[in-house]
């Protein structure tokens, strides 16, 4: 059987559909962030197999790498926001952070 | 190819005076190495130079570096509305005793400086990638801003908060553009229009889906309903500079670049017949619009009511707002799109000013609490009454800017046969006024507690600050018709008459 489109599509929805549950269940901040580098991949991946499939060209290699740059920016904030959160509360679970209600 | 770029250098004239203004505002930070005024001044010089060069694109229709960003009055106006609301937070950066307080110097000016940047190609993309960096660029300084005041809990709880929701909504956004892309083959809007028109008919489930994922992303930006939960939290812990810039400056650029988006992606084939947008049969976006609409404005009006907090009532206001604004799309014709402009630019106005009063409020009395402005009309009587105005404008009385706004949405709903959707906007106005009002029975109809009468004092600057944004709320409630003119010649976006 030959490795095609379709395979690389139903494996962008499984990662999309693994960081969704991930940034659902988790508590802890780290392990939400990790979902969403999850669906970032995932859309990676997509644009990746539609380019290379679809005989689009080169843009949609040049989007991931634009996103695969926006993640590790993302990242490298999101590090420093959770460092500074776990400085003010000694926790990063962000249900236990959570001081603002209704 | 190369000979494109250093030709599109010159409609870029704005956004480079931009990135100059910013990096000479991160060197003078580091030659003085303390807080001062200086570097603000500068931020605030570099941006209205960028206004003014904008100003002077106003009427050109141009596309810049292979069609990754346009020129045209669209993007001209919201240019200007972006670069005037931000010279306001930055004033208001200046007055704030929170910002002052902080452990940083003076990152906020660049970092706003870089959202400025950001939002200018929000206004400006037409590229599907573009538009995901721009969104990027605003978002990634926001986050930092959120959490300016780091030694503060609920600054830095507010910060975890959005970066979590905004960075899941942008990844959602960015999946919905990879399947756009895989469908049909392009990332230019106006090619993925001509794409959708050729289909026949076009009613493949992928473009509903990825049109709602993208939408999760632009929706993030304007705090529409279902996309709202960061907001009340956000606004409640940010700085109130920092509110001000996410409740104006971003969600501005969010609808600037979502109106583009849908006016011109989801249409046949970029037409525009009599002033009326043709949406392509199979994805009708403006049901999708009206429940968007009819969400926000319900749930943020009716959630504001209970609220103790100012801040807070403001943002579920201004989720409100958004819902209001949207109102333009549910008509899909450029008269609905030119009612959006002018009440941007009213909101512009009387958001920044409610904000700036309790900036002032909050230095003096360091709370944002209904109770805490127990009888403040006696103690601070001009402030509170420019309070008052703004609360009004808001809620949309006669002759504030905000009945204008209202006013011409609801015509453009009225004139689409809409009717029921202006009845529902109406009766949302009606229940705003319930807590708009309410910060002012406390402030006028209460008493101060005892021993605690003593007036406020407040410095020349924060005066001339707050009237010139109440001079603007009231002047457009009565002389309206540039404002209008101005929405009415920018709703010309490139592709389009």
């Amino acid at each position: 059987m030959e490795i095609g489109l379709t395979h690389y599509l139903v494996l962008g929805a499984i990662l999309f559909g693994l960081g969704l549950f991930a940034m659902i269940s988790r508590r802890n901040a780290i392990l939400v962030l990790m979902g969403i580098e999850l669906i970032l991949n995932a859309a990676n991946i997509n644009l990746v197999a539609f380019s290379r499939y679809n005989g689009l060209g080169v843009d949609g290699q040049v989007v991931s790498i634009f996103v695969i740059i926006l993640a590790v920016a993302e990242a490298a904030i999101a590090l420093g926001i959770v460092l500074n959160l776990y400085n003010n509360f000694a926790t990063v679970d962000i249900d236990e952070a959570n001081t603002m209600k209704d | 190819m190369l000979e494109q770029t250093l030709n599109s250098l010159s409609g870029f004239l704005p956004e480079t005076v931009l990135i100059v203004s910013m990096v000479v505002c991160i060197i003078l930070d580091l030659i003085l190495r303390k807080k001062s005024a200086v570097v603000s001044v500068a931020g605030i010089i570099g941006i209205a130079v960028s206004g003014y060069f904008a100003w002077l694109q106003l009427g050109a229709k141009s596309i810049l570096f292979s069609g990754m960003v346009v020129v045209d009055p669209y993007s001209v106006f919201f240019k200007l509305l972006i670069g005037l609301s931000t010279i306001f937070v930055i004033i208001f950066a200046m007055f704030s005793k929170e910002m002052k307080e902080s452990t940083h110097k003076n990152e906020y000016v660049y970092l706003m400086t870089a959202m400025t940047l950001g939002a200018y190609l929000m206004a400006s993309s037409v590229n599907m990638l573009m538009m995901y960096l721009s969104l990027e660029t605003v978002s990634l300084s926001s986050y930092v801003l959120a959490g300016y005041t780091k030694k503060i809990k609920r600054s830095s709880e507010s910060a975890m908060k959005y970066i979590i929701y905004g960075a899941a909504s942008s990844g959602i956004m960015i999946y919905g553009i990879s399947l756009l892309y895989g469908f049909t083959g392009t990332l230019n809007i106006y090619e993925t229009s001509i794409f959708l028109s050729r289909l026949n008919p076009a009613s493949e489930p992928v473009l509903i889906i990825s049109l709602i994922m993208i939408l999760a992303g632009f929706g993030y930006k304007i705090s529409s309903v279902p996309f709202h939960f960061w907001t009340p939290d956000v606004y409640e812990g940010a700085p109130i500079p920092v509110t001000g810039f996410l409740a104006v400056t971003s969600s501005a650029a969010g609808f600037s670049v979502l109106i583009r988006f849908i006016t011109n992606s989801f249409l046949a084939g970029n037409l525009v017949q009599n002033g009326q947008y043709v949406v392509i049969p199979g994805v009708n976006w403006k049901e999708i619009m009206i429940v968007l609409s009819v969400a926000s404005m319900i749930l943020g009006n009716f959630t504001a009511v209970w609220q103790s907090s100012v801040k807070r009532m403001l943002a579920y206001s201004s989720i409100a707002q958004g819902g209001y604004i949207m109102l333009g799309l549910t008509v899909a014709n450029q008269q609905g799109v030119a009612a959006m402009l002018i009440y941007l630019m009213a909101y512009l106005f009387m958001n920044l000013g409610a904000f700036f009063v309790l900036i002032l409020i909050a230095n003096k009395l360091d709370t944002d609490e209904l109770i805490g402005m127990k009888g403040l009309g006696y103690k601070a009587p001009v402030i509170c009454v420019g309070m008052g105005v703004f609360m009004f404008a808001l809620s949309g009385v006669p002759t504030t800017a905000g009945f204008i706004g209202k006013f011409y949405l609801f015509t453009a709903l009225i004139e689409s046969k809409l009717v029921w959707l202006a009845l529902v906007g109406l009766m949302n106005a009606v229940v705003s006024l319930f807590f708009y009002i309410k910060v002012l029975k406390y402030m006028f109809l209460m008493k101060p507690e005892e021993g605690n009468t003593q007036k406020l004092k407040f410095g020349a600057g924060a005066y001339i600050v707050m009237f010139a944004l109440v001079i603007p709320t009231m002047v457009f409630g009565i002389y309206f018709t540039p404002l209008v003119r101005l929405a009415e010649y920018s709703i010309s976006m490139f592709g389009f008459r």
